[in-house]
């Protein structure tokens, strides 16, 4: 499978019920870059982010990746963190990630390996526990493993950093850093700022005010 | 592909194994039931054994449904439904190995529970082996069908009796070749094995059309 290069998104409109959320919406994203959403509340973060994944229909244009994928979907390059974090609270920590990692079909990994992507947000001590027995924080640190675990090339975030602390919110941009150096792409709609270098912020509130 | 459907439908009996409150909810249901039904008509042997593969099917339709609503909702409330979406299998498929894992479940072991239930009901020593295959053969439709009412009513409040009313009624062809095959087998006329081998050819296209029913009413779903 090539790696793709390029993100582009072409004059995207979404409609919720009568509404027109937003219209007229394009951007370019390259291989290492990110792009910052921001936007009051109802701006349209959201629905922008789960129209890109998929599970809105476009009222019009399209998103692709360039060189296209004839094999698979947009859907299967994407990975979406939305509010919810999919996490099965009578699964163990271990086996919610095992789950994903053989659901999305990425490479099989080694126990140590799995062990070091927990450890990184410190799940590694509690690999053996129900998730249901996880704080908010913790269920949102195991989400953010599934990104690890399984690597895909497009990562759609939104509010990441919802019930995480301030070290982990640190934790979270470095592996951010580290998915763009290795030549992936986020779009990220956050409130809090990371530090991270966002290449472009698309501001949806200034766009419905214009 | 195939590594993702297996560890979907792994996960799935994983989850109602441990969660066990569909299959304890669906087996308990089934057995109060059939329990309650020779407390009411009277000990009328007679009459007990004519209607006990009747009653052995409606009360199985009704326990079945009981737990329906599980194939889809947890995964929606937790935002899994989402994350399959991404996968490597068509939603189609994943609908599919959902209800697969709901008949595992709770379809399998209401029909290991039956013949225990059809001694309380009377039902003719001979009718044992027909009841076990019909019921084998059916099951399979009643998991699909009550997924295309599962997938319908995501995200209502109290939808466990939207469901009963939407798929009931699609279970009227099974009710009616399942206890037909059962009391062929007893009384006859006829061979039990036209109204099984109709009971199998209703399974079969459920289990083919129900996973794309569910699939684009899941997906209105996420609109």
């Amino acid at each position: 499978m090539e790696v793709p290069q390029r993100l582009e998104a072409h004059d995207l409109a979404c409609r919720r019920g009568l509404r027109l959320v937003f219209e007229g919406l394009s951007f370019a994203l390259s291989a290492g870059e990110a792009l910052l959403l921001t936007g009051p509340n109802g701006a349209g973060k959201t629905s922008l982010l789960r129209l890109m994944a998929g599970f809105l229909p476009a009222e019009t244009g399209e998103v692709r990746l360039l060189p296209a994928d004839e094999e698979k979907p947009f859907g299967e390059h994407v990975h979406y963190l939305g509010h919810a974090n999919g996490v099965k609270a009578s699964l163990t920590v271990s086996e919610n990630l095992q789950f994903w990692i053989d659901y999305y079909g990425a490479p099989p990994l080694s126990d140590e390996t799995i062990q070091a992507h927990l450890s990184r947000f410190g799940l590694a001590e509690i690999a053996d526990l129900p998730a249901g027995m996880l704080s908010a924080g913790q269920k949102r640190k195991l989400a953010l493993c599934r990104l690890l675990a399984a690597p895909r090339p497009v990562w759609l975030l939104d509010e990441p950093s919802v019930s995480l602390d301030a070290a982990s919110t640190k934790i979270l941009a470095a592996i951010i850093k580290d998915h763009l150096k290795a030549g992936g792409m986020a779009v990220v709609a956050t409130h809090l700022p990371l530090s991270l270098r966002f290449a472009q912020n698309l501001d949806l509130s200034a766009r419905e005010a214009a | 592909m195939i590594r993702a459907c297996l560890a979907l439908l792994r996960r799935d009996l994983t989850l109602s194994w441990r969660e066990g409150g569909a299959i304890g909810t669906a087996l308990g249901f089934y057995f109060t039931v059939v329990v309650l039904t020779p407390l009411g008509l009277g000990p009328d042997l007679n009459l007990l054994s004519r209607i006990a593969a009747g009653m052995l099917w409606v009360a199985l339709l009704l326990a079945g449904l009981l737990s329906a609503d599980r194939i889809f909702h947890n995964d929606y409330e937790d935002g899994s439904l989402d994350l399959l979406m991404l996968g490597p299998i068509p939603l189609e498929l994943a609908a599919g190995i959902k209800s697969l894992a709901h008949w595992i479940a709770t379809g399998i072991p209401l029909t290991l529970l039956a013949p225990v239930l059809g001694l309380l009901l009377n039902l003719p020593i001979d009718a044992y082996g027909m009841l076990m295959l019909s019921l084998l053969a059916g099951t399979p439709a009643v998991s699909f069908l009550a997924a295309i009412g599962a997938a319908l009513t995501l995200g209502l409040r109290r939808s466990g009796v939207l469901i009963a009313l939407l798929v009931l009624p699609l279970y009227v062809p099974v009710l009616i070749f399942g206890v037909s095959s059962v009391s062929a087998a007893t009384t006859g006329p006829g061979s039990p094995w036209s109204a099984l081998l109709i009971l199998c050819a209703i399974s079969l296209i459920s289990i083919v059309l129900s996973p794309i029913a569910a699939a684009a009413a899941l997906r209105a779903s996420q609109r």
